[in-house]
């Protein structure tokens, strides 16, 4: 499977004088862009809990998409457990997705038109597992998570808290090392976040699973053990907690 | 993902907008139901028209007399008597002629006790029947030593033989014409219309000689109306056209520099073209219909790009968790594929029960083939395949990150 080898000694994601710019007005002779990312480097171990943290327009986000193989640099490189992934083709990263990165979004962004259980298989299912397989699969996963009594309910007949944990059992449902958490309590109240950054604590102390979270809130952010600010398109502080 | 999978998604989600699959389906129903339809009824009617032209008899000629022209004026064909037996005669004596059939006929009423009808009759030789393609369905023809002796004996066509006996068997009876008593030998079977739409059972056939001297009564004695001259062969027929023009210019002494005074048709020509024609509709109307089943496609096009639009999201959702882009357009390429393919099934069954109908009510012969079931589902397919493309493309295409950012 082509998905991350955790190397020893070796940093689970390095990211190398990143740049990222948009370029704005496709149509104008001069080009214009905008800059996003200023030579980002940074190096992540496997196990760690990181609170990438900034404010809107900081460039966080987009640090996150590159991380999580949605989207290409245009300058610098990105080393995901020893492979070079920054300028793979879609169909590789599609790959590198599926089978080493879960994610886990704001909006849950579950499909709404599929029950929970079929939420958590579907990644089973383009890693090319069959349908009774990935369901039994997704089951485990949904039990695991508190939520064996809503296999067959809809995202629209769950809660916020019910959804987000759906969408955490689909992104553990590959197995992978790494996890990407873009807000993801910026839906919830307070008391289902606390629930859910719980759950992560957990996956991340039990499992070892790498977790990277894009939050703008402090106490959220608290329950990481490293934070690294972003303003501006740059890096102005990288602090660990405590000890790892 | 394997393939059963994406079809079953694809399934999913038409079954999700029941309406708009309905719909944009009833567009394909309908284009292919009527080039079904259409191609059906085409093809019937050139099987009819082939039909014809087999009942007609195979590599005809047919020599009419006329277009004389004395003192100057002229007249038409058929208006002068010039052909005679002995014409026919020598014409089947040609290498390129197999036989001849010369041809006299009138109108004439005929009686079987209480009954009376009145319809053409036909004189005849027994090569008659065998140029002509007829078959015999009860008794016999008359023989060569019947026409030499110019016996009263008669053949009936299906419909004369009903009109004029009904229910009884005709054959060993003896009705009378122009008072006249003739011994029914034999009853024709049904051959229905020739290419003019003259019903060819409505007759009654004598023998040649009979009729000339006993009932149609000539003012020029031999003479006949018509020659109908089988070719030996289908390529033979422009040779036989010749030879036979030859013959009787020869036969009639005409000079070079006067007309002839008889025609040779070609029916075997004749009925090509009508048996073109009959294709080049029937290709028409398929043409027509399959129009319909391009907008039914544009439909498609239409929707799909719209749902493409609508799901934006959950292409990004699916692709952030490891859709590859082929997986993507796969899935909206099955999508539109099987709208076209359900679509199709339908619009078949559609038109051949339309087809069936219209051949119940309208009494007009359809042929339905397999071959244009095949047709219409390869049209479907390509259909399917080329307008669901665009739409599945513009999805593949689309980039995870402005996907997954989508309101």
């Amino acid at each position: 499977m082509p998905g991350i080898d955790n190397i020893p000694n070796q940093p689970l994601i390095r990211v190398e004088d990143l740049c990222k710019a948009y370029r704005l007005d496709r149509h104008a002779n001069q080009p214009v862009f905008h800059q996003v990312l200023f030579d980002i480097n940074l190096e992540i171990y496997s196990g760690e809990f990181i609170a990438i943290m900034g404010q809107s327009g900081s460039g966080k986000s987009t640090l996150m998409n590159i991380l999580g193989c949605l989207d290409t640099p245009t300058s610098g490189n990105y080393w995901l457990a020893g492979r070079n992934v920054a300028y793979l083709s879609n169909d590789e990263l599609a790959r590198v997705r599926n089978h080493g990165i879960g994610f886990v979004f704001q909006g849950f962004n579950l499909l709404k038109r599929m029950t929970a259980l079929d939420n958590v298989a579907i990644p089973l299912l383009y890693a090319g597992m069959s349908r009774n397989e990935s369901r039994e699969h997704a089951l485990t996963l949904l039990q695991q998570t508190g939520l064996g009594q809503f296999t067959l309910h809809y995202p629209n007949q769950l809660s916020g808290g019910q959804q987000q944990r759906v969408a955490i059992s689909r992104a553990l449902v590959n197995q992978p090392q790494l996890i990407l958490a873009d807000e993801p309590t910026g839906n919830l109240d307070t008391q289902t976040s606390h629930e859910i950054m719980t759950l992560f604590k957990q996956l991340n102390g039990g499992q070892g699973i790498t977790i990277i979270l894009v939050t703008h809130e402090d106490d959220i952010a608290s329950y990481a053990n490293r934070t690294i600010r972003l303003k501006d398109g740059r890096i102005i502080q990288d602090k660990n907690k405590g000890p790892l | 993902m394997n393939l059963l999978i994406i079809i079953d998604e694809a399934f999913r989600a038409l079954r999700l907008n029941r309406l708009r699959t309905g719909l944009t389906m009833l567009g394909m129903i309908i284009g292919v139901a009527a080039v079904v339809l259409m191609l059906s009824i085409g093809q019937g009617a050139q099987a009819h028209i082939s039909s014809t032209i087999t009942s007609m008899g195979s590599h005809l000629l047919l020599v009419v007399p006329g277009a004389t022209s004395s003192g100057g004026l002229r007249f038409g064909s058929g208006s002068v008597k010039t052909l005679t037996a002995g014409d026919a005669q020598a014409v089947a004596e040609l290498p390129s002629v197999e036989a001849t059939a010369p041809v006299v006929s009138g109108i004439a009423q005929f009686s079987y006790g209480a009954n009376n009808w009145s319809t053409t009759i036909t004189g005849v030789t027994p090569d008659y029947f065998s140029v002509g393609n007829w078959e015999i369905e009860d008794g016999s023809i008359f023989s060569e030593a019947d026409l030499r002796s110019a016996t009263r004996l008669a053949v009936l066509g299906k419909i004369t033989a009903e009109n004029l006996f009904g229910k009884e068997d005709p054959t060993g009876k003896t009705l009378r014409i122009a008072n006249r008593p003739f011994l029914v030998v034999g009853v024709l079977a049904v051959k229905g219309q020739s290419l003019s739409g003259r019903d060819q059972d409505d007759n009654v056939f004598i023998p040649l000689t009979t009729a000339q001297r006993q009932i149609l009564g000539n003012q020029f004695p031999g003479s006949i109306n018509y020659m109908m001259v089988q070719g030996k062969s289908a390529d033979m027929m422009e040779e036989a056209e010749m030879e036979i023009t030859r013959l009787l210019r020869q036969r009639h002494r005409l000079s070079d520099r006067m007309e002839n005074d008889f025609t040779v048709r070609n029916l075997t020509a004749l009925a090509a073209v009508a048996s073109t024609t009959a294709k080049i509709m029937a290709w028409m109307l398929g043409a027509i219909a399959s129009i319909s089943l391009l907008v039914g496609g544009i439909g498609i096009m239409n929707i799909m790009l719209v749902s493409v639009t609508e799901r934006t999201r959950e292409i990004g959702i699916r692709m952030a968790i490891g859709a590859s882009r082929r997986a993507i357009l796969t899935q909206f390429l099955l999508e539109a594929l099987m709208i076209c393919i359900l679509g199709g099934l339908t619009g078949v069954v559609l038109g051949i029960s339309g087809a069936w109908t219209i051949s119940q009510i309208a009494d007009m012969p359809v042929v339905i083939t397999l071959g244009m079931i095949g047709l219409a589902f390869t049209f479907v397919s390509v259909i399917g395949i080329s307008f669901g493309f665009y739409p599945a493309k513009k999805a593949a295409s689309l980039k995870p990150v402005e996907a997954l950012r989508y309101e």
